[in-house]
């Protein structure tokens, strides 16, 4: 049953943030802005067009998605990690008439908002600097972050419900995350990889989420729309359910 | 009035250990209940599955009138919890934390801030609103979770080793909030190693052990019906001799490391037999609860 009581849980993220929103902010748009601007110019200088665009116009993209997994992910790993396991936030809400799922979503929600939060800055940039071919096709990529968003978050939550310590999640982020950035199209087009490679590839929740974010910035309408989008729909399902299941074991059981 | 708590035959195990184990308990309304027992007799288990957190493996918990786990939302409504390890939100000052905790009960912004005034009062932080929770001792942390525990009014509240780490002129202050609460009529579930403050706040107490109630009643009676009423400790050199003479002037006697527990009628006897024994010291005191939680539960440690 899905009704608003997750909304509190929310707002008191919301309220969290809102105190430390600067450096929070710097932190989470620094490093992918700093990725873009350094390697498109500095590494777009040596290249020839990509994909017919200049290399900066086409990393805009992949940095879009990057940058909105991380945020998602880092949100649901360290800092939900740190209110269920470390300040207890979550054992002190399951004592009022609120239950897991309403936790769950709560932190689910506003670790997708976080993230939608780090599309609009780098939007912002692709903007400025006018790395784009169609302004109205641009704005498309808010509900591709935000499925983006919710496909990460939902990972994030089970893997949050199964660590014993902040420690494991590198484990994630060597087996999961890294590959996805090396491999999931941030930086070449897939049809540089290896047949088999790309094809291991095209199962990556990044790969389906640039996949998306690529044309539109591009200025194109992108294949297999549907495909995508509910890929990324079924991770983040996938991953809510086992985070609910895993999370009600570690705490109520 | 019916009972805000009944628990009747619950039973839980984990991997084959039976934590609570044919569990029965009814709270009488208006009063201050305490669960005593060693570490691992489940009452931690025991406060879980009456706030419907956790289901039993058989039995029923009737809280507030509502069935749980099923109706645990509802129920928790008019319930306040006081755990046992801080969850005050650290990012917050004292009033942000009861405004965000009483917004988990459904409650209005408005509705919260109206009673904020009234909860910094009674846990004793007036002025603190604004303040950081970081800022505060140990003591204040406690009492403002109570006060957090408070936000919704609640009929019934669990208070899990509520004063654990605290001086004691931190626990006087928060003995002094919950006797208030008592005084309005709240009903009142305590946990608490110490046995001064069950003697001192509660009005009946269960002892529990190995998952089940082994007795009930008031500190007064409990100590009237399975302790001898007064206690000589003993220690000393030539206490080893002197055991045997003991044995013979007191009820019962028990060691405990390098001490000599002798439960009497009739102190006199020893007192004065202990005179001629100038190498032993003694402490001659009324028999209190610990005399009978140890006396129930034993000395071995639980771990």
């Amino acid at each position: 049953m899905i009704n608003l009581n997750w909304y509190p849980v929310w707002r008191r993220n919301f309220l969290v943030w809102k105190k430390l929103a600067m450096p929070s902010l710097l932190g989470n748009l620094a490093d992918p802005m700093l990725y873009m601007l350094g390697l498109g110019y500095g590494l777009g200088g040596l290249l020839q067009a990509v994909d017919g665009v200049p290399y900066l116009n086409f990393l805009a993209a992949g940095t879009l998605a990057y940058s909105v997994m991380n945020s998602a992910t880092f949100e649901t790993l360290y800092s939900a990690f740190s209110r269920m396991h470390v300040q207890k936030t979550w054992e002190a809400i399951l004592n009022t008439p609120l239950t897991l799922q309403d936790v769950l979503l709560g932190e689910l929600f506003w670790a997708t908002s976080k993230s939608l939060l780090s599309a609009v800055a780098i939007m912002l940039v692709i903007w400025a600097l006018g790395l784009y071919d169609n302004f109205g096709m641009t704005l498309a990529l808010l509900p591709v972050a935000l499925l983006t968003g919710f496909c990460f978050a939902g990972m994030g939550l089970a893997i949050n419900a199964v660590s014993p310590n902040y420690d494991f999640f590198l484990y994630y982020f060597t087996l999961a995350i890294t590959p996805m950035i090396l491999l999931g199209g941030v930086f070449y087009p897939p049809s540089a990889l290896p047949a088999w490679l790309a094809d291991i590839a095209a199962w990556l929740p990044l790969t389906h989420a640039i996949e998306l974010a690529r044309p539109l910035v591009l200025g194109r309408i992108p294949t297999d729309l549907v495909l995508h989008g509910l890929a990324l729909i079924a991770y983040g399902i996938a991953g809510f359910s086992a985070a609910l299941v895993l999370t009600q074991r570690r705490l109520l059981k | 009035m019916t009972s805000p708590l009944i628990l009747r035959g619950l039973t839980k195990s984990y991997a084959g250990l039976q934590v609570v184990d044919g569990l029965d308990l009814e709270l009488e309304p208006g009063r201050c209940h305490g669960l005593l027992g060693p570490n691992g007799a489940g009452k931690t288990t025991t406060l879980r599955l009456a706030l419907g957190l956790i289901g039993a493996d058989a039995g029923t918990v009737d809280l507030l009138g509502y069935p749980m786990p099923a109706e645990a939302a509802l129920a928790r409504r008019k319930v306040g919890v006081v755990p046992q390890i801080d969850s005050l939100d650290p990012d917050f000052t004292v009033r942000e934390n009861l405004l965000t905790y009483g917004r988990y009960f459904g409650m209005k912004g408005r509705e919260i801030e109206a009673r904020i005034p009234y909860l910094l009062e009674f846990s004793g932080l007036a002025g603190k609103a604004d303040a950081p929770i970081n800022n505060l001792s140990g003591g204040m942390k406690r009492r403002l979770t109570l006060a957090r525990a408070l936000v919704n009014d609640p009929d019934l509240i669990f208070l899990d080793e509520p004063t654990t780490g605290l001086d004691p002129q931190a626990r006087h202050l928060i003995w002094q909030g919950l006797r208030r609460l008592i005084g309005q009529g709240k009903t009142l579930l305590l946990t608490t190693h110490f046995m001064d403050e069950a003697e001192r706040l509660c009005d009946v107490i269960s002892v529990l052990d190995q998952g089940r109630v082994i007795v009930r009643g008031s500190p007064r009676e409990l100590i009237k019906q399975h302790i001898e009423p007064h206690v000589v400790e003993i220690y000393g050199d030539g206490l080893a001799e002197w055991k045997t003479c003991a044995s013979s002037l007191c009820k019962r006697c028990e060691t405990a490391g390098e001490t000599l527990f002798c439960y009497t009628d009739a102190p006199d006897k020893v007192v004065e037999e202990l005179a001629n024994q100038p190498g032993l010291r003694y402490l001659h005191r009324p028999a209190n609860l610990e005399d009978v939680f140890l006396k129930l539960t034993g000395r071995d440690l639980r771990d």
